[in-house]
């Protein structure tokens, strides 16, 4: 059968198989609407090439915890761009699970920028061709404009004592966390732990591998997705400790009250680096490439990283950094590169099928 | 009576069969056949070896195990609900009835990820129903059990709604023979009513069996997902679609596939088979 076609069926089933497996999947079907109707949007708004003074329309591609962030930011962009340039320009976001949300872009929603929660995401994208090499170096910072860590959340009072990784140990502490494997958000909590270990064992892999394997053994509910987890621990009252990002656990304990729950941070943690990226052949095609870049980049600004720490993320700039330091507590924290290398290698090692999580539940073992 | 029949051998009782029937193949293309011919498109990314690799890992045998499992005890139950839903509807009369029958069909039409949040929470140890049973040392949800209620839920409407029209059609002469004949109750049912409604019961169970199989929405919630335990296989092809990994999901996918259409071909070849000895 002719290449084209059989390409052309071969996307048009994934759409099929993930607008399928996604609206009967966790509490997505609402993401999956706003998604049909910003690629709509997208496409209408490629029939005419922009000039410059010509309102323009971007489609920000992100994850489930980011929607509250570029509400905002959105707002504060369109405004600054319009004093800078003129031009009017309206920004549609689109939520969902971030390798969902990679995926969707690999299936031909067209979004000018992504916003995800993983690199390994991104350069998913890259290897279609989506995304030019080297997208990791084009902003500051890794193209990670705010970070997160990742800490517990306990109950009020934290009646099991729970202060560090090891006492996810103890045999009375249920864990909870969401599926490495499904979730991208709780790789960063795997690795978390992972690289702790480490640190305390002399670099000892096989320790390390012990030590997460037990924190997995206290894990009675593996939800899919880090909001699904989240219900678990807080709504169903499962669990004594949710492993958490910190602006995910902030907004819980922000919206649940402070009265129930409290934040433990851990002598040790991962830097989590949510990247950015312009998606170069669309933004190419839809000639946006100009306010995409910019779009990104004031993500960096006085203003940008004011919103980001507004909304519990850690901001990367020095003088915002300071006004916040209140907020944010100092952990030692280690970077991916630090400790695992690239995404691509870590995924390969850790998440991949038959790597070290299945290893974890291999039975007998 | 004369017919002249050169006319009527050309001509059809209903006109545009060569119109209804290019619509009709050009519809089942493009809504089943092409999805179905790109799923073994993607797997044919897998050699052969590698294909056979990821459909007998033995986490992947594990998940049909609980899916297949689950969705058979589903059904059965379903069976037995779904003959008594149906029968209570049919032959009795109670205020309040329409609203009870529509009621049956909400399953349908609720987003199933609804569903399985509302049933989690109903089950969850601190639940309504869940606290009842916890007590007692009876855990349902994160446990096998759970999606088997889960399963039950979808699967009720399937049963029911096959059931029903038989029912209905069924004339009441055969019975009240019967009984003037001096059979009892019991024995009417299971010699006049059974064998007639054993064939809808069994495309009731069919149908609650193969939607089962494949459920994920309201699933995934009360399931706990405890790989090896409590993993369903669309699940799995969830996580493999998480890897980027086209090719694995639609082999697991394949697998399921093949399963649900093999027993729909027994069920249906039996159903045949009862229809035959019960007329």
């Amino acid at each position: 059968m002719n290449k084209i076609i059989k390409k052309g069926l071969i996307t048009g089933f994934a759409w099929v198989l993930t607008a399928g497996l996604t609206a009967c999947g966790t509490n997505n079907s609402k993401t999956n609407a706003a998604n049909a109707s910003t690629a709509t949007n997208a496409a209408n708004s490629v029939t005419k090439a922009p000039t410059a003074k010509d309102p323009v329309e971007l489609l920000n591609v992100s994850y489930d915890p980011t929607r509250e962030l570029y509400e905002s930011y959105n707002k504060a962009f369109s405004a600054y761009w319009e004093k800078e340039t003129g031009q009017k320009v309206t920004i549609k976001q689109s939520h969902g699970g971030s390798g969902k949300q990679s995926r969707a872009v690999l299936d031909g929603l067209e979004a000018d920028v992504v916003t995800l929660a993983l690199g390994y995401d991104i350069d998913a994208l890259q290897g279609e061709g989506l995304i030019n090499e080297g997208w990791q170096s084009k902003f500051d910072l890794n193209s990670s404009p705010y970070t997160s860590t990742i800490v517990f959340l306990v109950r009020k009072g934290n009646p099991k004592g729970i202060k560090d990784w090891p006492d996810l140990l103890k045999k009375d502490v249920d864990v909870i966390t969401p599926n490495p494997k499904t979730s991208g958000g709780a790789r960063w909590n795997y690795l978390a732990a992972w690289g702790y270990a480490l640190d305390h064992n002399n670099n000892d892999e096989a320790k390390a591998e012990e030590f997460v394997k037990g924190i997995f053994k206290n894990v009675p509910v593996l939800d899919t997705g880090a909001r699904g987890s989240t219900t678990t621990f807080v709504e169903r009252g499962i669990g004594d400790v949710l492993i958490a990002w910190e602006n995910e656990a902030y907004l819980s304990v922000e919206e649940l009250g402070p009265d129930k729950f409290e934040i433990i941070n851990p002598s040790e943690s991962i830097l989590a680096e949510p990247p950015v990226a312009v998606v170069d052949k669309v933004v190419d095609k839809k000639e946006t490439r100009e306010v995409s870049e910019a779009y990104l980049k004031y993500l960096y600004s006085e203003e940008g990283q004011t919103i980001a720490a507004e909304n519990y993320y850690r901001p990367t700039l020095n003088s915002v950094k300071e006004q916040f330091k209140d907020k944010f507590p100092e952990i030692k924290l280690f970077t991916l590169a630090d400790k695992f290398g690239t995404w691509k290698e870590t995924q390969e090692k850790h998440f991949n099928d038959g790597g070290i999580f299945d290893k974890i539940y291999v039975p007998g073992s | 009576m004369t017919v002249t029949n050169t006319s009527a051998a050309k001509r059809r009782v209903l006109p545009g069969f060569g119109l209804t029937m290019g619509f009709s193949v050009l519809y089942l293309s493009l809504v089943v056949l092409l999805p179905l011919s790109a799923l073994l498109f993607n797997s044919t990314g897998l050699s052969w070896s590698k294909f056979w690799d990821v459909a007998t890992d033995p986490r992947v045998l594990a998940s049909y195990r609980v899916s297949l499992g689950t969705a058979a005890a589903a059904a059965f139950v379903d069976g037995f609900l779904g003959l008594l839903l149906a029968w209570v509807l049919v032959r009795y009369d109670f205020p309040g009835k329409r609203i009870f029958d529509a009621l049956i069909d909400l399953p349908f039409a609720l987003p199933t990820a609804v569903a399985g949040v509302s049933l989690t929470a109903l089950y969850a140890a601190n639940g309504w129903i869940g606290s009842m049973l916890d007590p007692l040392g009876i855990k349902v949800a994160y446990t096998p059990l759970g999606i088997t209620i889960a399963l039950m839920f979808i699967g009720i409407p399937f049963v029911v709604r096959t059931v029903q029209p038989v029912l209905e059609d069924m004339e009441k002469d055969m019975e009240e023979a019967a009984a003037t004949l001096g059979a009892g109750r019991l024995r009417t049912f299971f010699t006049i009513l059974l064998p007639e409604l054993f064939p809808p019961l069994l495309t009731g169970f069919a149908l609650a069996f193969a939607r089962g199989i494949g459920e994920y929405g309201s699933v995934v919630f009360i399931s706990g997902n405890m790989p090896m335990r409590t993993e369903i296989a669309p699940l799995l092809i969830m996580s493999k679609l998480e890897q980027y990994d086209y090719a694995g999901a639609t082999a697991v996918a394949l697998i399921l596939l093949l399963i649900s259409f093999l027993m729909l071909l027994v069920i249906n070849t039996l159903q045949r088979w009862a229809r035959k000895t019960s007329s």
